[in-house]
């Protein structure tokens, strides 16, 4: 039905540790995910999904293989052409915010677009925009140690949507929060999925989170043991529409 | 855009940091400071001495009939200095002048131009070296009238270097004494000069003229005098025409006034107040010379025309005097100028300005390391901004543009707080030793811009580090 984002076609990622010692961390990874999905990669740490994340996220390349995003061939391009590519394309939600120090939520949420290039009206705009989005406005002129967690997160993925990329590629954004946030923060997810269209990539290693996603790829020792549609997610999805009815 | 952003970003990182910034911007304050502080007492000093020594002519030649000698060109010069200055001076310090003229000449060599030199230094007053070649400081040395220049010489030397010569001056120094008007007085030296004098010694006319060939030839008993004393004597009232009366110990001299000079103080006698100020009376050549002991010129001065390379033309006169002497057996006449001893005061100084300058640049070359230090340690403490900035899209320039423009802000912040320091310095520094304090605006500029090189310098490695951080790395930083 839709076109395909990701293409990931037999990914390996080796490491050097000496000659001789070979480390393969990704073995051969084939991923599509299609425009407007929602998928979870699990497994256990070591499995190399932090590995698979930095190479969806364009911040690292393969070793041999082929991906392409949203059109883009990654492999072909220099580091400055990556920077472009996660200014444009992809937007990172983190486990510990990251957010920037000193500067304001708007400022952070600006920051992307200050890359891009916009012009201070439109990315004031746009981050006020975003900032109410996720519920965040009156916040926006306090600085990221004036915020709690759950606030940090939310000025996170504002800043993450910013520059209207094709995925959004959040590691673990609920690990450092405590339950009730944490579900806040899913639920802005799945808001921007079925509100926005996003296409969302979410690597955890929490279950009971890739439970909520549409697809599931199970990652162990770098290569892929299961892609599943996920039943649960379409389960109440059907739910919240009978509710809704 | 982008460099506000990042002077914004900056500006709030030093703020975050206060203490840390204000000790990474103390070995730029004083770097700064020191260098602006030497400079500008440098300038100061060498902008009054230069200004002091051109008010007596710096680019005149000077010509002595001076005994023969083997000496080196010391001599020349300490006695250079006391010849130029001695129309001025010379009857009034008649004593000492005569005193100290048998250690000049006889002597000569180093301890005549050193004390030349200090008399400079000591900014007017004191013992004069060979201020006496006046009417009563006779050399001790026997030169006859024989030996000295005769005006026709000095004609024909204005004739042969037509092309040159703009003019020559003749003095002689006459009577010291007193103007007196029925309620006041004023100090005069009467000098006796020729046509030249004027233009040698820059003299502007106020009102009236200044002495014509006729008054020479002549001897009409006219005389030019300050606008100092026509204040005094005068009042308002018109001088030209009028009769004054010079009163010295002996005799009383009557001039008719027909010009008005305009005084002008010569950088050494600052201190003199108007009250007890000695200016020149200007009479004829032929006036003076009536009552003179020699007839003929032991000194004379040539003004060169612009544009004349004053160095070899002095050479030229030398040469050319050196043959009209040839067969005199115990005196030469030498062609000297300023030029070369206002040269080597100056290169003295600007040496001694360039080495302190250089021991506090040494403290700029530290206050740089510990920017350089500050900046290191920066963009350790940020690498998870870094990484972070990267993962957002930044390309290693934008990086790399963050840091360099942070290393510049502290630098400049801290050459402007060394500049102000600096200012202060250099005028209370100038005070203190008694000049009047010259901050040149380009010192500043250049300081600045030093300033901020540094920053460019010493930023670049740290935020070349920063820019090549892998994001990876950056982002999983603790």
């Amino acid at each position: 039905m839709s076109k395909n984002i990701i293409e990931m076609k037999n990914i390996i990622k080796s490491f050097y540790i000496g000659t001789p010692n070979e480390l393969n961390i990704l073995k051969g990874i084939d991923i599509t995910v299609k425009e407007g999905e929602f998928v979870s990669i699990i497994g256990t740490s070591g499995s190399g999904k932090s590995t698979l994340m930095n190479i969806i996220g364009a911040l690292d390349r393969p070793t041999s293989g082929n991906y392409v995003l949203d059109g883009t061939n990654i492999d072909e391009i220099s580091d400055n052409g990556l920077s472009e590519v996660r200014n444009k394309q992809i937007g990172f939600v983190f486990q510990t915010y990251n957010l920037i120090p000193r500067s304001s939520a708007l400022k952070n949420v600006e920051l992307p677009m200050l890359y891009y290039g916009m012009n201070k009206k439109d990315r004031r705009q746009r981050a006020e925009e975003l900032l109410e989005l996720v519920g965040m406005k009156d916040r926006m002129n306090h600085q990221p140690n004036e915020l709690s967690g759950g606030q940090k997160q939310r000025v996170a993925i504002a800043r993450a949507l910013v520059n209207n990329p094709s995925i959004i590629l959040a590691d673990e954004p609920t690990g450092a929060l405590d339950s009730a946030t944490g579900r806040m923060v899913m639920d802005l997810f799945h808001k921007i999925h079925e509100q926005e269209g996003k296409t969302i990539v979410l690597i955890t290693h929490n279950n009971e989170l890739a439970d909520e996603t549409q697809r599931i790829i199970t990652l162990r020792d770098g290569n892929i043991i299961s892609i599943a549609d996920n039943e649960k997610y379409y389960r109440r999805f059907r739910e919240e529409e009978k509710i809704c009815l | 855009m982008f460099i506000k952003e990042n002077i914004l970003l900056a500006i709030a990182g030093l703020r975050a940091n206060k203490m840390r910034s204000l000790l990474t911007m103390l070995g730029i304050i004083i770097g700064i400071a020191s260098v602006i502080g030497v400079v500008s007492v440098g300038d100061a000093m060498t902008s009054s001495v230069t200004s002091s020594m051109s008010s007596m002519g710096a680019t005149n030649i000077t010509v002595n009939v001076q005994e023969k000698s083997t000496t080196s060109t010391t001599s020349t010069t300490s006695t250079t200095s006391g010849n130029n200055t001695s129309g001025k001076n010379s009857a009034g310090s008649g004593g000492a002048g005569g005193s100290s003229q048998g250690g000049n000449k006889g002597t000569q060599g180093g301890g005549g131009g050193a004390s030349s030199v200090a008399s400079l230094f000591g900014g007017g007053g004191g013992g004069r070296p060979g201020g006496g070649y006046g009417r009563q400081g006779k050399p001790t040395s026997t030169a006859q009238d024989i030996d000295l220049m005769t005006m026709d010489q000095i004609n024909t030397l204005q004739e042969n270097f037509s092309d040159k010569i703009s003019s020559i001056s003749v003095n002689e120094s006459d009577v010291a004494g007193k103007v007196k008007s029925e309620t006041t007085y004023a100090n005069i030296n009467t000098v006796g000069t020729n046509v030249g004098y004027q233009d040698v010694k820059n003299l502007a006319m106020q009102e009236g003229r200044y002495l014509a060939q006729n008054d020479v030839d002549e001897v009409k008993n006219v005389a030019v005098v300050s606008d100092k004393l026509v204040a005094k004597i005068f009042g308002d009232d018109d001088p030209i025409g009028k009769d004054i009366k010079v009163y010295n110990s002996n005799a009383i001299y009557t001039y008719t006034v027909i010009g008005v000079y305009k005084y002008q103080a010569s950088g050494t006698s600052r201190t003199t107040s108007d009250d007890d100020l000695t200016t020149d009376l200007y009479v004829p050549i032929s006036v003076a010379k009536k009552t003179a002991a020699d007839k003929n010129y032991q000194t004379f001065t040539i003004k060169p025309k612009d544009g004349v390379d004053v160095q070899a033309f002095t050479t030229e006169i030398t040469t050319y005097l050196s043959k009209l002497y040839a067969r005199n057996r115990e005196f030469e006449a030498v062609a000297s100028n300023m030029e070369s001893m206002l040269d080597s005061r100056t290169s003295m100084m600007s040496s001694i300005s360039i080495a302190i300058s250089a021991i506090a640049g040494i403290s700029l070359l530290v206050g740089g390391i510990g920017v350089m230090n500050i900046m290191l340690v920066s963009v350790t403490e940020r690498t998870r901004e870094i990484g972070t900035r990267k993962a957002l899209g930044a390309k290693s320039g934008h990086i790399q543009m963050q840091f360099i423009v942070e290393s510049i802000i502290i630098c400049s912040i801290g050459g402007i707080l060394g500049i102000l320091l600096g200012v202060g310095l250099g005028t209370m520094g100038s005070k203190a030793m008694g000049y009047s304090a010259a901050i040149s605006p380009l010192v500043i500029i250049i300081s600045f811009g030093f300033s901020m090189f540094i920053g460019v310098f010493f930023g670049y490695y740290p935020a070349k580090k920063a820019a090549k951080l892998d994001p990876i790395e950056a982002l999983r930083y603790e």
